[in-house]
């Protein structure tokens, strides 16, 4: 019975960041519109977007290979796994106990090495370009993440994405100069990661700065839609996994009734709301950045990620 | 006073002043460094006049007045109007790329902790660690000195530096007040000093690039 309670809530949770992706894009997009005094496609837009790309044709290049064919579903597959098992409204999933924060970043990695495959499977120069870039910035992004996984490992005393936010529930914890830096780095790492505004433009299609964009340019139909929703995914998954690890209040444990199951899901939703409203407000206050000084972004993230772990050694233990 | 929280508040102050140090160095244009500037006497006002709420300390709030007033508006504006009046540019010229400096800071953060960590191991933990982060600012502002090819931003790396020392003089109980009064002062005077040497030097070489300084001085080596 307690077995079934728990697949149970593993598979809400599994259908609930799939349903919500979508929708949290779709909040981004309007926020954005409206800090431009635009009005702004309606939020529910992505799902409209998803439904007609899975209706159309799938239009694959001739000289595409198997790869080509395959790799939309391997990047969905991966991202949905890594994004099932980051505590949301409850910690303790069934599932999460196979995957920790150091195997969910090597998920996100498979998921990014086949899109760069993928991008330049077909040939076209775009494709090559976008996957260059890509690994441009993975090589930085990923050992930032890295550094930022181990202070936080440090601090909490395990990898384990569960743990770690139970662990920053305890009062004793209290404010501390490592997390700080911490949650700084992170936050540079999950837009860089992601795509957003000053490292990628998400809405763009100009030859000269797109990346995520190059590298899917060939894609149409079922294929396309199965790469966008992974990216929406991939958005939910650290905006979820920030929340989780830095502002943990609500989360209920795995023996929870369902009454405390629901004020947990309505406080995910309000935090979500609060990061995209956020995530929105900086992309509008910045301007991109030239990809030469992505490096140099990415590097700062490093050395926080750094300085945090540095930090821990002096800060008050437990 | 004693408790976590007032600790975990004068270490977040702290640990902010190190982190605002490591954006001193990020920075590539000169406005930009001296905003940030702005922002880490800030973060040194508040956290002078924590220690001094913690300690019961009420000359420290004159320490935090004085680097309040001189520090996040007098020195800021001055270096602003100074920038404008010189006309020069506004890029940084870095000697070494901003990822290897970026590197040695967090070399000498490291530096800084693991001594300070070896030589107080009595101490009150709360000095020790804010001895810790003082000589980490103060060695990341010399690092902006030894890095920056530009007059102005040498002079924001002195000032960052004093910074350090007000840091580790509010830590360390018993810094009496005329010492860092008259510390304060001769900073103003310095800075005076440097700029009337900065106006001297663009008016004899058309730049603040502290090279040509080397350049004269190869020459009369001849």
């Amino acid at each position: 019975m307690v077995l079934i309670h728990h697949l149970l809530v593993q598979i809400v949770q599994m259908a609930l960041v799939v349903a919500l992706a979508p929708l949290l894009t779709g909040f981004v997009r309007k926020v954005k519109a409206r800090l431009l005094r635009r009005r702004g496609a309606s939020v529910l837009q992505p799902y409209r977007d998803l439904t007609r790309l899975l209706r159309k044709e799938a239009v694959v290049a001739e000289n595409a290979s198997w790869l080509f064919r395959v790799a939309p579903y391997l990047i969905f597959a991966a991202t949905w796994v890594a994004a099932a098992v980051i505590p949301t409204f409850a910690t303790g999933l069934i599932f999460s106990w196979t995957v920790d924060l150091i195997a969910i970043i090597g998920l996100l990695g498979s998921a990014r090495f086949f899109l760069a495959l993928a991008g330049m499977d077909v040939g076209t120069s775009f494709g090559g370009i976008g996957a260059s870039r890509e690994m441009l910035i993975a090589t930085l992004a990923e050992p930032a993440m890295l550094l930022i996984i181990f202070s936080l490992a440090l601090i909490a005393g395990s990898t384990q994405l569960s743990t770690i936010a139970a662990f920053m529930t305890y009062p004793q914890v209290g404010l501390r100069v490592s997390l700080a830096v911490a949650l700084i780095a992170i936050i540079m790492v999950a837009i860089a990661e992601n795509a957003r505004i000053p490292i990628d433009n998400p809405a763009t299609h100009l030859e000269l700065t797109m990346v995520h964009e190059a590298m899917v340019l060939e894609y149409s139909g079922r294929h396309l839609a199965m790469i966008e929703l992974a990216a929406m995914l991939k958005l939910l998954l650290y905006l979820s996994m920030i929340v989780c690890i830095f502002v943990p209040w609500n989360l209920k444990g795995p023996d929870a009734g369902y009454a405390a199951y629901f004020t947990g899901f309505a406080s995910y939703l309000v935090k979500l709301i609060v990061g995209g409203a956020m995530l929105a407000l900086f992309e509008t206050a910045t301007a991109k950045m030239r990809v030469f000084r992505v490096p140099q972004f990415l590097g700062a993230a490093l050395m926080l990620g750094l300085l945090a772990t540095l930090l821990r050694f002096v800060s008050r233990s437990f | 006073m004693q408790g976590p929280v007032y600790f975990d508040i004068a270490h977040m102050l702290a640990g902010g002043l190190v982190l605002v140090s490591m954006m001193m160095l990020y920075q590539d244009r000169l406005y930009a460094l001296l905003n940030v500037f702005a922002l880490h006497s800030l973060l040194l006002t508040l956290s002078v006049a924590w220690q001094a709420f913690i300690q019961g300390a009420p000359h420290l709030y004159v320490t935090a007045a004085i680097a309040l007033i001189f520090k996040v508006v007098v020195i800021p504006v001055a270096l602003h109007h100074m920038i404008r009046k010189l006309g020069i540019h506004r890029e940084i010229e870095t000697v070494v790329g901003i990822g290897a400096t970026m590197l040695a800071g967090i070399g000498l953060v490291a530096l800084s902790i693991v001594v300070m960590l070896r030589v107080t191991p009595e101490a009150d933990p709360l000095t020790r660690e804010d001895l810790a982060f003082a000589l980490s600012v103060l060695l990341l502002g010399l690092l902006i000195m030894v890095t920056r090819r530009n007059a102005v931003s040498q002079v924001v790396g002195f000032m960052s530096l004093e910074n350090g020392l007000v840091l580790a003089a509010a830590g360390a109980k018993g810094m009496p007040l005329v010492v860092e009064i008259s510390v304060a002062f001769s900073i103003l005077i310095a800075f005076i000093v440097i700029g009337v040497f900065l106006f001297r030097i663009r008016e004899r070489f058309d730049t603040v690039d502290v090279r040509a300084l080397d350049d004269v001085r190869g020459r009369r080596r001849k």
